[in-house]
């Protein structure tokens, strides 16, 4: 059986890696009179008047090496996808190739936004790339990368639905999402200014289309789908919701959080989809960074394409010679370069203060690139072959298929949280706890392609352990990790969210 | 070339056994996708081993041009020293996710903890999140905070009539579910013109905004007034800057800033074309309202201090159309990032650091004013990092030919020409002088 310990620094009975703030402060004094005053110890002079500047900052004052050793401790106390397995269902925790690190690190990859044009030809050359390489992928006729991650992209999404719609004189007021969906899809459409209609699901874990056809009408903007939806489970009726969708005046939007499991497959595009988020730190193995950034590109069928995010790059055509550069005119003069920037027709305009999370799409890029057709299927073949594989030797039930990527477990009569906190103790990261509702006590597992069978029989292990063991070792887990079970409940009742808070 | 993906670390052998154990012959029978709409053609995207990839892509990069920027308005560039590459690059935090297992995850939920706390000292305001996107999408969420504050009334709100291209359009965007309406107020030589801020408020006002530094680099003299305005009307006063420029100007709860939105990339990252990280921070009345991710302290069950994501009632994945954003991935890395430059730069460097951004802007500014054809700065105000000249040249042209000699600049006016400079440009500055002269003619 594999167990775990994580490192785990313990400075006193109080507390373990000390906080910087703990180590030692220091507080500058700023105002220019002040300064004088000291001028021989520090040998600044204030350099704006005091009215303009703040009187003084303390801050942590800790040498490089201290710095060095405590992140290094941090790291310690902390687990990724490089230290075992880490199933976070909804999240594809792939592998994250180095590779791409690097050329995101290139300095030639480190431009300033507003070069003008014929100076980022690189630049633009990759993101040209990746709206390529994305369109194909999803079968979508046109892309944009700005929005900087999943939740942005559903955004800018329905925000194209809408001025879709806009543009047609179709003032509608609705957006359709099915119950199991990610909460994100929900708080998009409010944000955009929809009221959200929720779908109930089918005995069989999917879309019911009475229901569907139920809500959908002259007010349905839009219905909001994940394909294979979060229990893993291919909507097969996908022909026919597309055409209750569309011949109620409403378009298809595809959440992409659950394209890996059908690279290759099946295209959003194929199957009636009109818009739709790439999450690139998923599908495309960039890499989660402890909650981001990630990058969430939209696609759209051509109709919709006059409305995407501004602006987006295209190839130039032969002899025009106009350029422009972020927010400027025209370049009077000089050569001009392969590539440029267009403002779609009736553009939404912009969703990011720039376009988007470029080192992100860099990374997607790259990856999308060593990987190639052959690459990209057998990714999905073998996340789906895990998924089943690994679903197929565990204890616990799983109650709907058949799934493909994900799927979801029930943990039975046991609490799921607490099934997921004694995981931690066998050196794997849990499952996604408690959601979708559908499953009592769900555990939605995704293993990704990037485990082996020996890994898998590891995690069922894990699995099976917790499965057999009783209340006491579950509420008292984990005893391996950093630290032992957190305190929610004071957490939230009296909120500490700086070190200034600590001594109250 | 490639079998498959070399990141899958199946044998033949092994998927056969895998294959067994599911009960079906081969891996297309684990797919139920109907056959109408099966993808059944090719992608046309070839293969490539990883020396091919580098090199592929390497390549392409070349042809982004060796060129100094002298570029600024909003995306900033300051030396960022290897010890952040180097601890930010481990492993266990880039390859990790948000902390729904905060057991397994204390080293960055410490990490985001002291980023919210240096972002509190910094701002003297109570509540950090550990990060939105960007500066527009962080000004875009205190628009909509405000429309759920109980002590604000009002659906406008007020914006400088100068300000980064697309930062409105990125806010109108996040005011799209909400009845929200964005005006703005007049500028006055660069600052905010306090007589056409009067004019421009009413009581129907929600929000006011302003920047420090503004978009032209110039520092405002009268924030104090400014947020007694906004307070006056009941509107929440909103201020715009980052982590460097906070270290040495006003602090925002001085002035009476109820939220302070920016770019906090300034530290840690560098150019990125544009990547940015989001900071936000707002009174600790306003704590239920915040959007995204807080990290907060707690205990665990031996008793010492732990960290937890917390109050998360308030986001999406519990709270759904009602919550207080759709955030969920956010910026994290980038704010770990961030805060290691900070901790290393220390209250001394990190002041030093914005003392340069006032005293070089002063010191170019100088040097350029001195060139025939040339006014510097055009504001009489102090500047920080940038600044706005005057060319008798169309600006356009200036721009033009500079970035042939290798240097770019903003254009932002017919005859109107925007640098930035930081330590990043310094040993770059005589050749841009020389250039400068030879264009400006």
């Amino acid at each position: 059986m594999t167990t775990y310990d994580q490192a785990r620094w313990t400075d006193s009975a109080e507390e373990y890696e000390p906080l910087l703030s703990e180590k030692s402060t220091k507080t500058v004094e700023i105002s220019a009179s002040d300064r004088e005053a000291t001028a021989d110890a520090d040998g600044r002079d204030g350099v704006l008047p005091d009215d303009l500047t703040r009187d003084s900052i303390e801050l942590p004052d800790v040498s490089e090496p201290e710095i060095a050793r405590h992140y290094t401790r941090l790291s310690q106390m902390n687990y990724g996808v490089t230290s075992g397995p880490f199933p976070l269902g909804s999240c594809t925790m792939k592998y994250n190739p180095p590779m791409t690190e690097d050329l995101a690190a290139m300095p030639t990859a480190a431009v300033h936004p507003d070069r003008a044009e014929r100076y980022v030809q690189g630049t633009l050359e990759i993101l040209h790339g990746l709206q390529d390489y994305l369109g194909r992928i999803g079968g979508m006729d046109a892309v944009s990368l700005q929005p900087p991650a999943g939740a942005a992209g559903e955004f800018a999404g329905i925000l194209v639905a809408k001025a879709f719609h806009e543009a047609n004189g179709n003032e509608r007021s609705e957006v359709v999402i099915p119950d199991s969906a990610h909460g994100t899809n929900f708080a998009s459409a409010a944000m955009a200014g929809y009221d959200v209609v929720e779908l109930p699901s089918d005995d069989g874990g999917r879309v019911d289309i009475d229901a569907l056809e139920a809500a959908v009408g002259d007010d349905t903007a839009a219905l909001m789908l994940t394909n294979p939806n979060t229990l893993g489970l291919f909507e097969r009726d996908i022909e026919a919701i597309a055409d209750l969708v569309h011949d109620a005046g409403g378009l298809l939007y595809y959440d992409g959080a659950n394209l890996n499991a059908l690279l290759g497959r099946a295209r959003p595009g194929d199957m009636g989809f009109d818009v739709m988020h790439y999450n690139v730190h998923k599908t495309f193995a960039t890499p989660h960074g402890g909650g981001g950034p990630g990058a969430g590109p939209i696609g759209v069928a051509e109709r919709l394409e006059p409305y995407l995010p501004a602006p987006r790059v295209r190839e130039r055509e032969a002899g025009t010679a106009s350029e422009r550069t972020s927010g400027e005119r025209s370049e009077p003069r000089g050569k001009v370069g392969t590539f440029e920037l267009f403002d779609p027709e009736h553009s939404l305009g912009k969703v990011h203060g720039f376009q988007g999370n470029w080192p992100v799409l860099l990374k997607a890029y790259a990856y999308i690139a060593r990987l190639g057709d052959e690459g990209l299927a057998d990714a999905s073949a073998k996340a789906v072959l895990n998924a089943n594989y690994l679903a197929s030797q565990l204890s616990y039930d799983v109650p709907f298929g058949p799934f493909h990527h994900e799927f979801v477990a029930s943990a039975g009569d046991q609490d799921a949280a607490d099934v997921a906190k004694r995981m931690l103790d066998y050196g794997v990261h849990p499952p996604t706890t408690k959601w979708p509702e559908i499953v009592p006590e769900a555990l939605m597992t995704e293993p990704t392609e990037i485990e082996s069978k020996h890994t898998l029989d590891q995690l069922a292990a894990a699995f099976d352990a917790v499965a057999a063991e009783d209340d006491d070792a579950l509420v008292s887990a984990p005893t391996r990790t950093a630290a032992g079970r957190i305190d929610q409940v004071s957490a939230a009742r009296e909120p500490r969210l700086s070190w200034h808070k600590l001594d109250e | 070339m490639s079998e498959g993906s070399p990141y899958a670390p199946h044998t033949p052998e092994t998927t056969a056994e895998m294959l067994e154990a599911v009960g079906v012959e081969t891996e297309a029978d684990l797919f139920d996708i109907p056959e109408a709409v099966r993808f059944d053609d090719e992608f046309g995207i070839e293969a490539r081993s990883e020396r091919e990839t580098r090199r592929h892509v390497e390549r392409i990069l070349e042809r982004n041009d060796d060129v100094t920027e002298f570029l600024g308005r909003g995306h900033y560039d300051h030396y960022v020293p290897s010890v952040v590459d180097d601890l930010a690059g481990r492993s266990e935090f880039l390859t990790s996710y948000t902390q729904y297992q905060p057991e397994v995850a204390q080293g960055f939920l410490q990490a985001l903890f002291e980023f919210q706390s240096m972002l509190v000292e910094l701002t003297g305001l109570g509540v950090a999140n550990c990060s939105t996107y960007d500066a527009a999408t962080a000004l875009g969420e205190a628009a909509t905070l405000s429309q759920r504050v109980r002590s604000v009334s009002g659906d406008r709100v007020l914006i400088p009539d100068l300000l980064r291209e697309g930062k409105r359009e990125v806010l109108e965007n996040y005011a799209a579910g909400s009845d929200i309406a964005v005006d703005t107020y007049p500028m006055d030589d660069g600052n905010v013109d306090v007589d056409g801020l009067v004019d421009a408020l009413d009581d129907d006002v929600a929000m006011v905004y302003a920047e420090n530094p503004t978009v032209r680099g110039t520092i405002e003299e009268r924030l104090t007034e400014i947020g007694d305005l906004a307070d006056d009307h009941g509107a929440l006063f909103c201020l715009g800057s980052d982590p460097v420029a906070l270290a040495l100007l006003e602090e925002p709860a001085a002035v009476g800033a109820d939220v302070v939105v920016g770019d906090a990339s300034t530290l840690g990252t560098g150019m990125a074309y544009g990547m940015g990280l989001g900071l936000f921070v707002t009174h600790e009345d306003y704590l239920r309202q915040v959007p995204g991710r807080l990290v907060g302290a707690s205990e665990d069950a031996s008793g010492r201090r732990a960290y937890t994501l917390t109050l998360q009632t308030r986001e999406q994945h519990i709270r759904r159309e009602r919550a207080t954003s759709n955030i969920c991935t956010n910026q994290a890395w980038v704010a770990l990032r961030t805060a290691i430059h900070a901790a290393w730069l220390g209250p001394d460097g990190l002041v030093d650091l914005a003392e340069t951004c006032v005293t070089r802007a002063r010191d170019l500014g100088a040097r350029l004013d001195e060139i025939e054809g040339v006014t510097a700065p055009v504001h009489d105000r102090h500047h920080f990092r940038e600044f706005v000249a005057r060319t008798d040249q169309p600006a356009e042209a200036v721009r033009a030919d500079l970035v042939r000699e290798g240097y770019a600049v903003h254009a932002v006016g017919e005859h109107l020409i925007q640098v930035c400079a930081t330590e990043t440009t310094e040993h770059s500055t005589d050749g841009f002088i020389e250039a400068f002269e030879e264009v400006a003619r």
